[in-house]
């Protein structure tokens, strides 16, 4: 079958075989809210935030293969608001202080926050200590800010394939961690791809800062999404 | 480096540089080396050419892997709600007093290590413990002033153990104290059996025919999930793979359950020749047992086992002779209840974080490195022995239409006869309490934290999956505990378990343990009790695994079945308490100060 037909709240999509709900649902117009999601890479089905409902039952649309005849059920009240309450507990998860963020504005996590309307977290804060590594030579890595989204664990690899990032721990005690050999040679691109894909401002690059004046930045005038959206 | 990089590379080239067998490679480590400092996370890096985050990942992971010395005698004692139910709280201060240290510490020569750990499958004869390996169970005040007097004279631990459980735990393989309390033998799992006598029933079918009977039997999974077994089995069988897998899911993690402990001790060949034949009915030649770190004391039995089953042909190369090939080998975890979960448990196998997998695929179609598998509860393996005894058709005759045949069930906490109970599927919990000596129970946790909490309105109520499901863990509660007190440890359980990979399980049971604490310190207010309530089908519906869909269990069971319980301790008159302590926070300032503060102003 070279054509999958399926519906997205009723609306009737196409996708090809093998692409996932989020993937086919982009290419239809419909916008689907992810933040562990990134193009190119393997999905990891982390954050949940993409998660909708088939067949009564919810799953991850980044890791959910699309099939035929499908009936995917995305905008509804219930989904919205638990969606808004995972964006909640990363707030109440981690110490997010937005003012003075470097990724202010190119922040995926504060840019859901927007479309969601979050005014104050329903979650207590729950203030966790967590560790700033400024030690390597080319990124800062502010844990405080960490999503665990696993972007950098899945992508960055030094030049002989080993992973660079890496989560250690579990729990609410998990948290991102390097080689610190492999992090110590990573060069300046590397470093910026790191950057560039952590959707929070927790992999920042060394020796740049505000290189694009906040009001000029991704989300300031494009809320997230509406770049998909199509009525 | 010396002596830490020559362990290293001594026991990596004993698994071959493999980098899948990372567990037993960190196990082994640990044993020459105490612990796995960062020297030797990148020492092992090295050797086996992978970043020295994901050695890292790996050792943090695991409960009883550690990057830092728990001392020459490490004791992980543990903190089950039954556990503290019979007396942990004092054991605990026992072992603080005469080790001198604290919980989570080692003594200042680093002779003993004190640490807690989930429930280690003793909950029948708690409190209890692991020390270097080996179990104490039934522990009292002075149990404990003596053994630690023993290691502080630098005593073998198993020369500890003076008096020996029944059965197999006798065996000279084994040698521990620990008891079967087999309290109610049923016509499957412990009616008498001939060792090979149902592999050779099974090999003369063909494999379709064998999966048909499992089929016909409606056997489904003893894990607790239920799923029709025949059904895994066709899928595995029909789907492409070089090889395929059988492996046996012996990471018995649920708090309260001990039954697979007690099937491993007495009829652990009745387990082997269950997988073997669902090597033959799947085509796998290859089985694995992934045994729990807790379970580490019958490792050396289980394997002697093997060794008479290879002996014997039911196990190996043409099996019976009937050109049937299939061995077994067993995989050691290290301490982790998400691993329970099938395809975290082929993660672990892998050497890996034991993280449960993205489906689809499923590990039907790709598990153990890459290759159909199929995963089985113990219990499960030996229900198929019988069905190929006995046939499917006498099977289906007992229990009820949706859940055929017994159920082993691991009964403790307040009742006078705790042990393993073989019953039909359809007993209600009413007769089960009869049974056990449990009539005066106040509530009743079926199928352990994940499962359900009922009060006595629900004792009428059946054990089966389509009503009360269970893996087989029944906690009894008495009239006399606070029900609060065993919701708070099973929510804990829940915080230390979480692998962390998804944001509502990993963040969520921290905010629902946080909420119920505040109404257990009797500052909520009603709302605070209707949030709480809203925040677990949050995280039951958007968790990943089975873990997050259901950690919120014990608060959300207990607020559906003792709402006046929560009614009663949460604020009517306010909607709103703070949980800012305002006399805390300014404790420090007014200290240095020289003020008091003026409590009553506030």
């Amino acid at each position: 079958m070279s054509t999958i037909q399926f519906t997205i709240d009723g609306k009737q999509c196409t996708a090809k075989p093998g692409q996932t709900i989020v993937e086919a649902a982009k290419q239809n117009g419909v916008y689907i809210p992810t933040l562990c999601h990134f193009e190119g890479l393997k999905p990891a089905g982390v954050c949940r935030i993409c998660t909708v409902k088939v067949g009564g039952r919810n799953m991850a649309a980044c890791t959910t293969p699309v099939a035929d005849g499908m009936v995917v059920e995305n905008k509804t009240a219930e989904l919205e608001d638990y969606r808004k309450a995972i964006v909640e507990m990363l707030f109440v998860e981690g110490n997010h202080m937005c003012p003075t963020c470097e990724k202010s504005g190119n922040c995926e996590l504060q840019a859901l926050a927007y479309r969601y309307m979050m005014m104050v977290p329903r979650f207590p804060f729950l203030f966790p200590k967590r560790e700033l590594d400024a030690s390597l030579p080319k990124i800062v890595i502010e844990r405080n800010r960490c999503v665990q989204c696993l972007r950098c664990v899945r992508a960055i690899t030094a030049p002989d394939g080993k992973r660079i990032f890496g989560i250690v721990k579990r729990g609410g005690h998990a948290k991102i961690n390097v080689d610190r050999e492999l992090a110590q040679s990573m060069s300046d691109e590397l470093a910026q791809k790191a950057m560039d894909l952590c959707p929070v401002g927790s992999i920042l690059k060394k020796e740049v800062g505000f290189a694009v004046p906040i009001g000029k930045r991704k989300f300031d005038t494009k809320p997230i999404g509406s770049d998909i959206e199509r009525a | 480096m010396g002596r830490e990089d020559a362990v290293v590379k001594q026991v990596v080239a004993k698994y071959n540089n493999d980098k899948t067998r990372l567990m037993d490679i960190i196990t082994d480590v640990q044993h020459e080396l105490g612990c796995i400092s960062d020297d030797t996370i990148r020492c092992i890096a090295s050797q086996l050419q992978i970043s020295s985050v994901d050695v890292e990942g790996v050792v943090t992971f695991y409960h009883f892997f550690t990057k830092t010395p728990r001392g020459r005698y490490t004791v992980y004692l543990n903190n089950s709600a039954v556990a503290l139910m019979k007396g942990r709280t004092a054991i605990a201060k026992a072992f603080e007093e005469a080790a001198g240290c604290r919980f989570g510490s080692i003594t200042s020569d680093g002779t003993i290590g004190l640490y807690d750990t989930s429930c280690i499958g003793m909950n029948d004869q708690e409190p209890a413990a692991i020390i270097n390996g080996v179990v104490f169970t039934n522990l009292t005040t002075q149990k404990v002033k003596d053994m630690v007097a023993g290691m502080k004279a630098g005593k073998n631990v198993q020369d500890m153990v003076t008096e020996f459980g029944d059965g197999a735990n006798q065996s000279e393989f084994i040698r521990s104290m620990v008891k079967n309390n087999i309290m109610r033998k049923g016509p499957v799992l412990f009616a008498p059996y001939e060792m090979g006598s149902s592999l050779k029933a099974a090999l003369s079918k063909k494999p379709e025919d064998v999966i048909d009977e499992i089929k016909l039997g409606n056997l489904r999974g003893r894990g607790g999930a239920g799923f029709p077994t025949g059904m895994k089995w066709d899928f595995c069988r029909k789907s492409e793979g070089a090889k395929k897998f059988v492996v046996c899911n012996a990471d018995e993690g649920e708090p309260g359950t001990f039954k697979d402990r007690v099937i491993l001790t007495e009829i652990p060949h009745m387990l082997f020749e269950g997988m073997a034949i669902a090597g033959y009915a799947v085509g796998a030649s290859e089985g694995i047992l992934y045994l729990r770190a807790e379970y580490q004391y019958m490792k050396k039995y289980l394997e002697k086992i093997l060794g008479d089953m290879r002996e014997k042909n039911l196990l190996g190369k043409n099996i019976l002779g009937k050109g049937f090939d299939f061995d077994i080998r067993i995989q050691m975890g290290a301490g982790a209840y998400v691993c329970g979960e099938e395809s975290a448990l082929i993660e672990s196998a892998e050497g890996r974080r034991g993280e449960p997998r993205n489906r689809p695929p499923f590990p039907v179609q790709k598990g153990y490195l890459g290759y159909p598998t199929t995963v089985n509860n113990v219990e499960t393996f030996c229900c198929v022995v019988r069905i190929m005894l006995e046939g499917g058709e006498w099977f289906k005759k007992m229990g009820t239409a949706q859940s055929a045949g017994t159920k082993l069930l691991s009964v403790s906490g307040d009742c006078s006869n705790p042990g393993i109970y073989e019953v039909e599927f359809g007993t209600t919990v009413q007769t089960l309490l009869e049974m056990v000596g449990g009539r005066t129970a106040k509530a009743v946790q079926i199928g352990g934290p994940s499962g359900t909490c009922i009060g006595k309105k629900d004792f009428g109520r059946r054990i089966c999956y389509d009503d009360l499901a269970t893996g087989g863990s029944i906690i009894i509660i008495g009239p006399d505990r606070d029900l609060f007190e065993i919701v708070h440890n099973f929510m804990d359980f829940f915080v230390e378990e979480s692998c962390g990979w998804c944001v509502p399980c990993r963040a969520g049971n921290v905010i629902l343990k946080e909420r119920l604490e505040k109404i257990m310190s009797g500052k909520a207010s009603m709302k605070d009790m209707e949030e709480l309530e809203s925040w677990c089908k949050i995280i039951k519906s958007m968790s990943r695994c089975g873990l997050g869909q259901t950690s919120p269990n014990p608060i959300y069971t207990t607020i559906q079945n003792f709402r006046d319980l929560y009614e009663a301790k949460v604020r009517k008159d306010v909607d709103y308490v703070t949980t800012f302590d305002l006399m805390a926070a300014v404790q420090e300032s007014c200290k240095a100060a020289g003020r008091i503060p003026k409590v009553e102003e506030h």
